[in-house]
């Protein structure tokens, strides 16, 4: 093997987990799964485990907050914008317009004006940003590539700019004294106490996941892996790529409504400024660095996203620096993202002519 | 009541808006350029144009020691000076800016396209020593030295690693773009000589009124962004039409595969592409200067957005296009911004795309960077 070859492998590391996972005998499979999933549920717990918890750990601010307030966060939304951008194929940058919906919804409807209760509120907020998804989609999805891409960023901006503007939400102070989730048993919601948003979040978390691969492996997911493969082709073989295109936009929008009904309830407040365009770029940063298409990807993307600026907090203001340099590097060396799509992996997408 | 401060004031909101649209239609044409032959979102071309900003107010404090806004107090002794000064300053932002869009296209897209070579390599290995030695130490000059060092060794390594000959998807250009841009503007906001101030930039020439325009006041500023926009236009549309460069730009822009086997080597026509892009991105860093007299790290983000938007407005690719999707843009913000109040001007430039997208998908003028005749 030359010393080249030797250097490829090294930095693009072939391990696969996944199919050596899947080799194994059924109760290997189940036991793993359970064991990774109460390991997951214990995550606030990881700083005080010795190695792992030098390494997760974040200075200068509570683990347990960044875990809820980004990484939880990060995840539900890198899942459902992969559902836009990974799964059908569609330039989303405008994704924080239908987290802002989810998380204004939430904090009107329970905040002073109305006084829902929590649990009445978050199915309106999924339900609001879904109405916003098949609004913006309704007449944009028509659009190709990037003339979306720039529509849908316009949306974001309308949406942050028409909050700050609106008197009955709160205009630039925005809505505080937002609902906590009920508390019940040893589950107790407050302000001190993060480690049961997750345990809810991750619960959510395992939810969409279930019904994500559920979604990919039927008629849906096989229509929407037409329209992003090859959009005419697609609608010449009878897809009606119009409405799958519109279902991904609305079950995406769902998803990030209800990551951001989740973060109102978490932090307690909103205002303008938690929606900025940037944001929504950092979620697609996640999403493509973690592979675009494969969910298990994405979720690594979400977490290096949210965590890593927080974990060279010690950098303090050149972290972002730091991020947009990783961001190109990763890109330069390992461009189908850290996890790539199993159909990539099996060389569909290593030829380089697929559009996403 | 607002109708009559539109009738009031309607010909100073066309002309300051046909200025603004000026310098959004020169900062769109970096990026309808770089589309037109890569199909890219260059998304850092608008920290291309902030550090053409960050050029000027170098060129104009340090070089020539111009201080900071004096009112009254202006540099120049004749009106050959004042020349002298504007040309200079215009010139060591193209030159900054051009630089800046030739290095961040050999670093962060050339070995995306499976072409990188030891250029982009050298600049990688260097940032990939800085960000590492950060985790050791926090003096700037420690963090330099480490970095110097292990650039050489590294960037062999880098050579070696590159992607030969595989096109990377293309999302995977986006995102590179993004994290350059972000790694730019934080480089600026971290090392620049004070933190993430708004920088304000001297004042070269008094503000006179030159003459009246139907009620409106045409400043001389206004004058010369209006002449220097124009004169670049020209130059660009002459140079993409007449020259033999210009029809490499066309022929990539129709069809790259095609054109590589003709035998045009489309790096070179990108990375001229780039520096085109990023000149006309340092004009306006200039212009914008010269109207508004400040600058920011942060200050092409917006305008960068606003100006892809111009793009888009006027068909993506297209040059023309971008020159009237800028002015459509900057009269429509400031009409709006008269009419429903300046905290819905980007709302407004946003519905205004919107509108145009959805009876003409592909822009006013539609795409045609890769049709135009030879």
């Amino acid at each position: 093997m030359s010393l080249t070859e030797s250097f490829r492998q090294r930095t693009a590391p072939q391990l696969r987990v996944g199919s050596r996972f899947r080799a194994l005998p059924k109760s290997a499979r189940w036991s793993l799964g359970a064991l990774l999933i109460a390991a997951c549920y214990l995550t606030p717990y990881w700083p005080d485990v010795p190695v792992l918890g030098w390494i997760v750990n974040t200075p200068g601010t509570s683990f347990e907050n960044v875990l809820t307030d980004q990484i939880m966060m990060f995840i539900l939304v890198a899942l459902g914008l992969n559902v836009v951008v990974g799964f059908a194929g569609l330039l989303d940058l405008g994704y924080v317009g239908f987290y802002a919906v989810g998380a204004y919804t939430t904090a009107v409807m329970t905040s002073g004006q109305f006084s829902w209760p929590w649990i009445a509120a978050m199915p309106l907020s999924i339900l609001m940003a879904m109405i916003a998804g098949v609004v913006l989609g309704t007449p944009t999805l028509r659009l190709r590539g990037d003339y979306l891409a720039i529509v849908t960023l316009g949306f974001g901006e309308i949406i942050r700019i028409t909050a700050n503007n609106s008197d009955w939400l709160g205009g630039p102070r925005g809505i505080n004294k937002i609902a906590r989730p009920p508390s019940f048993g040893p589950f107790e919601f407050s302000v001190l106490n993060a480690k049961p948003y997750w345990y809810l979040g991750f619960t959510v978390i395992l939810i969409v996941i279930f019904v994500l691969s559920r979604l990919e492996n039927s008629r849906v997911g096989r229509a929407w892996s037409a329209v992003r493969e090859d959009e005419d082709a697609a609608e010449l073989m009878g897809v009606n790529t119009f409405k799958f295109k519109l279902w991904a936009f609305a079950i995406g929008a769902a998803i990030g409504g209800l990551a951001g009904a989740l973060y109102a309830s978490k932090v307690g407040f909103v205002n303008p400024d938690n929606f900025q365009l940037q944001l929504s770029i950092l979620f697609l940063a996640a999403v493509v660095l973690g592979g675009t298409g494969s969910m298990y990807g994405v979720i690594m993307g979400g977490i290096l996203v949210a965590w890593i600026p927080e974990r060279f907090r010690g950098f303090s203001t050149r972290r972002y620096f730091v991020f947009g340099v990783v961001l190109v590097l990763v890109m330069v060396f390992r461009p189908q993202g850290i996890i790539p799509r199993r159909t990539a992996a099996a060389g569909i997408a290593e030829k380089g002519d697929t559009n996403v | 009541m607002s109708n009559w401060l539109i009738y009031r004031t309607f010909w100073d909101l066309t002309v300051s808006g046909i200025v603004l649209g000026l310098i959004y239609a020169l900062v769109a044409l970096g990026y309808t350029m770089v589309y037109g032959v890569l199909r890219l979102i260059n998304f850092a071309h608008s920290e291309i144009f902030m550090v053409g900003t960050f050029g000027v107010l170098i060129s104009l404090t340090k070089v020539f020691g111009i201080s900071l806004f004096e009112d009254g107090q202006y540099p120049y002794r004749s009106g050959l000076m004042l020349v002298a000064i504007l040309v200079a300053s215009t010139v060591a932002a193209m030159v900054v800016s051009g630089a800046g869009a030739v290095v961040l296209e050999r670093t962060a897209y050339r070995p995306l396209r499976g072409a990188g070579d030891a250029y982009g390599a050298v600049v990688l290995a260097f940032l990939t020593g800085l960000i590492a030695s950060f985790l050791f130490t926090d003096s700037m000059m420690v963090d330099l030295a480490i970095a110097a060092v292990i650039t050489g060794p590294l960037s062999v390594v880098y050579v070696r690693i590159f992607r030969k000959g595989r096109q990377a998807p293309r999302l995977a250009f986006l995102i590179s773009a993004i994290g350059s841009s972000m790694a730019l503007a934080e480089a600026v906001a971290t090392w620049g000589p004070d933190e993430r101030v708004i920088y304000k930039t001297p004042r070269v020439l008094e503000k006179k009124v030159l003459f009246n325009f139907l009620g409106a006041d045409v400043r001389i500023d206004y004058v010369i962004v209006a002449l220097g926009a124009i004169l670049m236009m020209t130059s660009l549309l002459l140079f993409v039409n007449r020259t033999r460069l210009g029809r490499g730009i066309r022929a990539v822009a129709q069809d790259a595969e095609t054109a590589r086997i003709l035998g045009v080597n489309v790096n070179s026509v990108i990375l001229v592409t780039f520096l085109l892009g990023g000149a006309m991105a340092g004009g306006a860093a200039m212009m914008f200067t010269l109207v508004y007299d400040q600058t920011r790290f942060n200050i092409g983000f917006l305008l960068g957005v606003k100006s892809f938007t111009a793009a888009v407005l006027g068909g993506i690719g297209n040059i023309k296009g971008a020159l009237l999707g800028g002015i459509v843009l900057g009269l429509a913000e400031n009409y709006g911004s008269a009419i429903f109040g300046g905290q819905w001007k980007d709302v407004i430039a946003f519905i205004v795309l919107l509108t145009v997208l959805m009876f003409r998908p592909t822009g006013i003028l539609g795409e045609s960077l890769g049709k135009a005749r030879v």
